[in-house]
């Protein structure tokens, strides 16, 4: 064991958050770090930095514009960019839809679509929860049906993030419905503006729409916008679910959190007196910062068992759990440190250039919000519950 | 004890019941808080008629004289249907304390008027830099001939900017965190001076920011004795407190119905999701937590009127922090059950969660109680 960040490492982190100081435009860092609405165009600019530098997609093969990184490297990237107050790199083309066309896609498909995807010339989407399906994936019911040289699409899709922000969407769509229901699903890339996609916003706890409805009604895809083959869907499934491990710890998100409970701890008062400075608070704090300092040892050990290729099991249902777990715990920090203005929420005020007026100071209004925004990491990306069968089922082997 | 309600409060249960039922399904609240006002006016109108404002108000002043158990009947049935109306500030927190602290004059012109309907209060006893300390009050009243001149700001005034009258705490003399010092100020929403701006909240209700600049009020204007406001204005809160708690029960209890059905209703892997243990687990720690509170509540009504002020204050203050901790917990389970579908503004589920986080962030969340509990110990 070398129980230290080795020399090269600390080179590394050194230029990444040189390059980020320097790079990131001022305007959407703030946006960023005070909880305001972040906008297409601010995540688009901040991509489009990364990939002329070269770093557009840390995870990818360098043959495809890729960095070559290894997974520590990528975590070190994730943590100064974070830490600096960029907006998170966008998952749904760079680790969702680019991995599966490099792994199953057909050359053209590659060529068309994974140097968009870099530049963020598109916008992904995922299309895979429904109504009715959640966790339940394999009951999904969208149908698609082969009618000369294209599909026809009849369906649903949920929980559809950015969807009305996005240009194509990849769904798992149902293709044979004799088949058991994991046997009869295909991967299909579709046009957001093809006849028949119709999005729809779906307004959350926080007042935000980030999340959309997605109807399909007759919608029309050549079949050269199929990845893999008819049918063998579900092993796509399974293998972009699995992809990019490292993220699901949300480490960077962690850090970032914390930092803010305690510049904001540091500023707003009790009886005159820092709220850090209060025994109770201090504690809450202290206990937190010790579950993530030891949350980041575990992502940095989990993520070196698997540079050295060994298989990754149930300990990256570990990160996700306890990540998402930290993550709500900060955000509800966050609130506390708010107090009675937790209570007067002013949604508008976080919207792009607002003059809105808040109760308090405008960096508490957003506090309250972010703390129930943030009850749904544990329910995406399979839901702790779902982690926690995961979990069960390796070591009880039942 | 006797823990069953007389015929007379169940007659109160059956009665606040159908009303909030009848008029307080989710569609109707949903429009209702988008209005400008928050509230309906007209629903105002008619808990006045049922005789809720009159709840506490002693009879002789034109009210029921009701015991803070019936109280406790009334919020439970409004925290299950999420009622707009700003009933605690002027029927619970206005009434008790006028009540306690009112001389003859201000009783009989007060009480009157808030047992009719015809007078919203709203207590504006926070101050930015307070944090949830009811003493900590920075507003200035100087003395001024004929009455006096308030200067200042308070914070986060529930239902401040639909009150006809503000009860302001100001400070006659002592520093800013004296306990004594404190006065207590009757004072109408349109005086000059006063500015009152209007929040919505995260739950749907709204509370208002206030600022007071050379705002001059008669020395009738002064409610309870001088410099000696601080005892009357936490017993007042107390009572306001051992309301929400008994809403946060109603809240809770919904939200628990709730929570069961959909666990009973809603498939996956081809049978009901209540089948799965792991969300058994879930919804029985959800009924521990509701029952724990249905105590804490019952306890803040039994003790709130207690004349020992250590022993009302500990019961206050446990049954706010289990409240508190078990409405986040509450909240907190019933979203992540109801998955995806529990974070949409849609579902009711939600805008119960946010009910019981408000209520946990009024006068005092659980870190703040804790410390006053501590302090008796």
């Amino acid at each position: 064991m070398f129980l230290r960040e080795s020399a090269e490492e600390a080179s590394f982190r050194a230029e990444v958050r040189d390059f980020v100081q320097r790079e990131l435009p001022i305007v959407i860092r703030d946006r960023v770090l005070t909880f305001q609405r972040v906008e297409r165009d601010d995540y688009v600019c901040w991509q489009k930095i990364l990939h002329v530098k070269g770093w557009g997609a840390p995870a990818w093969p360098r043959e495809y514009g890729g960095t070559g990184w290894n997974a520590t490297q990528r975590v070190i990237f994730e943590e100064e960019c974070f830490a600096a107050g960029a907006p998170r790199q966008m998952p749904f083309g760079l680790s969702m839809c680019g991995p599966v066309l490099i792994a199953f896609g057909t050359e053209a498909q590659k060529a068309k679509f994974l140097p968009r995807i870099i530049a963020m010339d598109d916008w992904w989407c995922q299309g895979y929860s429904e109504p009715g399906a959640g966790s339940d994936l394999a009951s999904l019911k969208t149908r698609a049906v082969r009618q000369g040289d294209k599909y026809v699409i009849n369906g649903q899709k949920t929980w559809t993030s950015f969807a009305h922000w996005a240009n194509w969407i990849f769904c798992l769509v149902r293709t044979d419905p004799e088949a058991k229901p994991q046997a009869g699903i295909s991967f299909l890339l579709i046009d957001m503006k093809s006849p028949g996609v119709t999005v729809r916003p779906i307004r959350t706890l926080d007042q935000g729409a980030d999340v959309n409805e997605v109807f399909l009604d007759n919608v029309e895809v050549p079949l050269e916008n199929l990845v893999g083959e008819e049918n063998k869907g579900w092993a796509i499934a399974k293998y972009l679910l699995g992809h990019e491990r490292t993220n699901i710890a949300g480490i960077g998100m962690c850090k970032r959190l914390m930092r803010r409970v305690k510049e904001m701890a540091g500023t707003c008062t009790k009886r005159g007196r820092p709220l850090v400075e209060d025994p109770r608070f201090r504690a809450r704090i202290s206990q937190l910062d010790m579950q993530l300092i030891c949350h980041e040892w575990s992502l940095l050990r989990i993520i070196s068992l698997e540079s050295g290729n060994k298989p990754i099991g149930p300990e990256a249902s570990v990160l996700k759990i306890r990540g998402s777990e930290i993550q709500q715990d900060l955000t509800e920090l966050l609130m506390d440190i708010a107090g009675p203005y937790a209570v007067p929420y002013v949604p508008e005020a976080l919207e792009l250039g607002s003059t809105v007026q808040t109760a308090g100071d405008p960096l508490l209004n957003p506090l309250a919000g972010q703390f129930l925004d943030m009850r749904k990491i544990s329910i995406y990306g399979g839901a702790n519950e779902i982690q926690k069968n995961i979990i069960a089922k390796a070591i009880l082997d039942l | 004890m006797d823990f069953n309600y007389s015929e007379e409060q169940q007659m109160l249960t059956d009665t606040i019941g159908r009303f909030v039922e009848k008029t307080y399904d989710f569609e109707s609240r949903r429009k209702l808080a988008k209005t400008e006002l928050g509230f309906s006016r007209e629903h105002w109108s008619t808990l006045a008629e049922m005789g809720l404002m009159a709840l506490v108000v002693p009879e002789e002043f034109g009210g029921m004289g009701g015991s803070p158990v019936e109280t406790l009947i009334v919020m439970e049935a409004f925290g299950r249907g999420l009622v707009l109306e700003p009933y605690v500030g002027t029927a619970v927190v206005a009434a008790n304390l006028i009540t306690e602290a009112g001389n003859v004059a201000q009783k009989e012109a007060m009480l009157g008027a808030i047992a009719d309907g015809s007078r919203r209060f709203a207590l504006a006893a926070l101050e930015p830099q307070g944090r949830f300390d009811l003493w900590d009050v920075a507003t200035r009243a100087t003395s001024d001939g004929a009455g006096y001149v308030l200067d200042g700001r308070k914070a986060v005034v529930l239902g401040g900017d639909s009150a006809d009258t503000l009860i302001i705490s100001a400070r006659t003399s002592g520093r800013t965190t004296d306990r004594v010092g404190i006065s207590l100020f009757l004072v109408d929403a349109k005086a000059p001076g006063l500015t009152i701006e209007g929040f919505p909240n995260l739950d749907g209700q709204r509370s208002a920011e206030v600022t007071l600049s050379n705002v001059r009020v008669g020395s009738e204007a002064l409610l309870g004795a001088r410099d000696a406001g601080y005892p009357s204005l936490e017993w007042a809160v107390d009572h306001g407190i051992a309301a929400l708690c008994a809403e946060a029960v109603g809240v809770m209890s919904k939200l628990l119905d709730t929570t069961a059905e959909y666990l009973r209703t809603r498939k996956q892997f081809g049978k009901p999701i209540g089948s799965f243990q792991a969300l058994q687990h879930a919804a029985a720690d959800m009924l521990t937590a509701l029952e724990q509170c249905r105590s804490a509540a019952v306890m803040a009504a039994a003790k709130v009127d207690s004349a020992d002020a250590a022993e009302r204050r500990a019961a206050i203050s446990a049954a706010k922090t289990i409240v508190g901790q078990a409405g986040r917990a509450i909240g907190k389970h019933a979203v992540q059950l109801h998955g995806g579908m529990g974070m949409t503004d849609e579902l009711a589920v939600g805008h119960y969660f946010k009910r019981l986080l408000c209520i946990d962030m009024t006068w005092g969340d659980s870190d703040h109680h804790i410390e006053q509990y501590a302090a008796l110990l």
